[in-house]
């Protein structure tokens, strides 16, 4: 089925700054969808906090807007109710990495049906420019005055610890690997992680667009297979002059998904307007 | 028929059998018609201290424990010397021959518990069964309802398992027969029940739940709520229920406001600090309106407080959790079986209102058992509210989930429905879910969702009036504490008083006129709470401007019994606002 694009928009304010990384990701998301042949009624996405988060709110889908780092909760729940939507979290580096830490660990272990995407820019957008967990060491930011004493979190290396169903790294100024990503991690079951950088034009002025478009490369181009564990974990080390972009890794033995591995027969529905009382007679007789 | 209240403790280590032994005997007692009421008292460990299981049975209904004891079981030493003093006169001691310990006297009986489990049972563990054998012959029960009850626990393991049981516990009435020389003053009366059902708050909470059509569980375990979850855990083989155990109870919180959004009824269960953490996302489902239940099982704080023991000391903060202003209701079931239909209830006022709904419980109603007629499955009534269905989203042009309405409740939809998107935010929002800061529209949403406050208000479960007409004095009350002040106002209406209880299953929307009219006349109201600022007396100021005169509280993490509250009253109480 074709789905025109047009479809996704919505007639309503964009509040994201000129020059934003988020209008090429939202660009690309909504294509991606409808080239897919998704309808909007078709997609959920679970929105965080976060200029990323506010995404839920400039396009056309069903959305869940959550509060800040609970986004991976919210799709878990929903993506066990209902197996016939395509789910995807969207959030920021701050909303993932600080706040949603533990979520991620755990919605990766459990291989939640869901595409998570974190816009990274390496800094605090929402709340005007203070340091996030990827934020590089000696940056400047006004919760890091004399410079950041931290190095920034390494997030792909993370997934790759905890061997999660698909990790990869795209760049909001590769639209075209980042369609290619997002449409492969979509037709996936399981958790798909997508790391994706962009620039922040207002208030990381070091991690700039040029900044990344200078350094970022795409390794499944240069020839990394995908299934290789041990050399992704080599490729994810590498930042700096050179930057790794792409399918870092895909499980080459696929688990279940988490709907399948907790509710067992698919046609088990726990879903929808009708409700039947549970028939639990011979539950109560346990305890006569 | 004679009329009789017997009390059995059976007590020892933690491991070593003392809920097999008493849970046998509690379903024994039932099984034989009788009425029961039976409490754990329980360390934060694993393995050792000293824990007992209290079971009161008698000839009628009964809703609290006993100071006093008939029969102690004792498998460690300290039983004996913590409890003997409990027993009435010509009480009885039975236990372990193991026990090294001076003569406990004449009303007392060794046995060898491990000796003849492995001698008849196969296995020095079938002494547990030894021992139940022994109280039951020792109390006069009908040998022949134990052993059916035995074959009936046991049967799931095997009938082998099962004859081994039921030889272990003749061996052990064999040995008592022979061996008691004393003289027990119980003699055990076959009840006029036909058949009973024993369980635990909890087991209740979560059976209701089963019957609202709960489909959908997250939570992260802690005493006393883990009994809730573990039993719902058990059933998803056999049911269309999913269960996740979270990895925090934030995460809980918000996978069961995931899964409702997406059309299931969801509910999480918890306790004090497990509550604190999910206090974010309690807001969150105040402001998209999710209806999500929430089984709170109260223990002592602050902090991890009394792991294992209990309190009532989260109403007022479950009444205030959670930023800004938005509508909630507040369950207190009293008993076991009342926990069985509040929270099947629970799911529909959820739901019909798009609210978090409370259902709060206490370590006391959560670990007790209790006996109670078998539940009338017809009776449970399953209302959605106002669900549109595809058809209706078709016809429409757009739907909009925070449509403003007179009742203030929105007709919903899930996600996808008759080809329609739903929005749901966590910010203000206008009515079709997206945000804006607009101030008249704030004004009117605030409005709209307060209106629901309104319209719940309504339909409150009544407070209930129990003892006297124009009393003298009114006990207030609320959860478990109810069956102490419920035996507390029978005694003391036997002595000539004109006492009542006024009991609240429902605490919010406050019902403060009801309250006020029960009240009425009485010259004194008494506030009884197991906390240690009488939160209920507290609320009643807040709501009516009415102060109770008193109040007895309790807030050493043990419960509270009749006794207790009568030598609190006459001592004259205190008063804690």
């Amino acid at each position: 089925m074709v789905v025109d694009v047009k479809e996704y928009d919505l007639d309503r304010e964009i509040t994201w700054c000129p020059g934003c990384g988020n209008f090429a990701i939202m660009d690309v998301l909504k294509n991606t969808l409808a080239g897919m042949g998704l309808s909007p009624h078709q997609v959920l996405v679970v929105a965080g906090i976060g200029q990323a988060g506010k995404m839920g709110q400039h396009f056309r889908t069903n959305t869940f807007h959550v509060l800040h780092g609970r986004l991976l909760p919210v799709a878990t729940g929903a993506s066990l109710v209902n197996n016939d939507l395509k789910i995807l979290a969207i959030g920021g580096d701050g909303d993932g990495y600080a706040e949603g830490g533990n979520h991620l660990i755990h919605a990766a272990r459990r291989n939640i049906d869901v595409t998570y995407m974190v816009h990274n820019n390496m800094i605090y957008g929402l709340t005007k420019g203070q340091a996030s967990p990827t934020s590089e060491q000696s940056i400047k930011t006004p919760t890091t005055p004399q410079g950041n004493p931290l190095e920034g979190l390494n997030p792909i290396s993370m997934l790759l610890g905890l061997k999660a169903n698909f990790v990869a790294r795209s760049f909001a100024g590769n639209k075209e690997q980042l369609g290619t990503i997002l449409k492969k991690s979509l037709q996936k079951p399981g958790f798909a992680f997508i790391d994706i950088l962009q620039q922040c034009p207002s208030f990381n002025k070091i991690n700039t667009f040029r900044w990344f478009k200078e350094r970022v490369y795409d390794i499944n181009e240069e020839g990394h297979d995908p299934a290789d564990l041990e050399q992704a974990f080599r490729l994810a080390q590498e930042w700096g002059e050179k930057i790794p972009t792409g399918i870092f890794f895909e499980d080459p033995e696929p688990k279940p998904g988490f709907r399948e591995a907790v509710l067992g027969e698919k046609d088990r529905s726990i879903t929808g307007p009708e409700l039947n009382p549970l028939d639990i007679k011979e539950i109560i007789e346990e305890h006569l | 028929m004679d009329v009789h209240d017997y009390s059995v403790k059976v007590g020892g280590e933690a491991g070593q059998g003392i809920n097999t032994i008493a849970s046998i005997l509690s379903r024994s007692f039932a099984d034989q018609g009788l009425h029961l009421f039976a409490y754990q008292d329980y360390y934060s460990r694993v393995r050792g201290g000293h824990n007992f299981y209290q079971v009161r049975t008698a000839t009628f209904p009964v809703y609290t424990f006993s100071d006093r004891l008939e029969v102690l079981v004792a498998l460690d030493k300290a039983s004996i010397d913590l409890h003997a003093g409990e027993l009435n006169s010509g009480g009885v001691i039975i236990y372990d021959q193991d026990i090294k310990t001076d003569n406990p006297g004449q009303n007392a009986l060794a046995l060898p518990m491990a000796a003849l489990g492995k001698e008849h049972g196969g296995k020095a563990v079938m002494g547990n069964s030894v021992a139940v054998g022994a109280a039951w012959q020792v109390m006069g029960g009908d040998l022949e309802i134990l052993e059916n009850t035995l074959g009936r626990l046991f049967q799931k393991k095997g009938s082998d398992i099962a004859e081994a049981n039921i030889k272990a516990a003749r061996a052990g009435a064999d040995y008592a027969n022979n061996n008691f020389s004393g003289r027990c003053r119980c003699q055990l009366q076959k009840g006029n029940r036909k058949k009973s059902l024993v369980l635990t708050g909890n087991e209740a909470l979560a059976l209701g739940s089963l019957a609202a059509g709960c489909r959908f569980v997250s939570s992260y375990p802690m005493t006393p709520a883990s009994g809730v979850m573990q039993y719902m855990a058990r059933q998803t083989h056999r049911l269309p229920l999913a269960f996740e155990q979270a990895e925090d109870e934030i995460a809980a919180i918000n996978m069961s406001i995931g899964a409702a959004n997406a059309g299931a009824r969801a509910m999480v269960a918890t306790s004090g600090s497990g509550f604190s953490l999910m206090v974010e996302g309690l807001s969150l489902a105040g402001i998209n309106e999710t209806p999500v239940v929430i089984m709170l099982g109260q223990r002592p704080g602050p902090a991890t407080g009394l792991a294992t023991r209990t309190e009532q000391g989260d109403l007022l903060f479950s009444l205030h959790a959670g930023n800004g202003e938005f509508p909630r209701a507040i369950f207190a079931p009293r008993t076991a079986e009342e926990a069985f239909w509040t929270a099947a209830e629970a799911f529909n006022v959820a739901e019909k209102y798009q609210i978090p709904v409370f259902v709060m419980s206490d370590q006391h109603l959560a670990d007790s058992y209790y006996t109670m007629e078998p539940f009338d499955l017809n009776k449970v009534t399953i209302d959605r509210g106002h669900i549109l269905d595809d058809e209706e989203l078709e016809q429409m042009k757009t739907y909009h989930r925070y449509k403003i309405t007179d009742s203030g409740i929105s007709p919903r939809a899930f996600p996808g429905q008759g080809g329609k998107c739903v929005m749901v935010p966590g910010n203000e929002h206008m009515e079709n879910g997206y945000s804006t800061e607009d101030p008249v529209n704030r004004t009117r949403m605030q409005d709209k969702r307060i209106r629901k406050h309104r319209s719940l208000s309504g339909e409150v479960k009544p407070p209930e009036s129990y003892g006297k007409n124009d009393p003298g004095t009114v006990l207030l009350t609320w959860g478990s504490s109810y069956g102490a002040c419920r035996e507390a106002v029978d005694e003391a209406n036997r002595q000539g008083e004109k006492w009542q209880v006024l009991s609240l299953p429902q605490l919010w929307p406050f019902p403060g006129k009801q309250v006020l009219d029960l009240i009425g006349k009485a010259k004194r109201v008494v506030s009884v709470e197991m906390n240690a600022t009488g939160q209920l007396g507290r609320l009643l100021r807040l709501e009516t401007g009415r102060q109770p005169d008193l109040a007895v509280l309790k807030y050493d993490g043990r419960p509270m019994n009749a006794g207790y509250v009568l030598s609190q009253v006459e001592k004259g109480g205190v008063f804690p606002w």
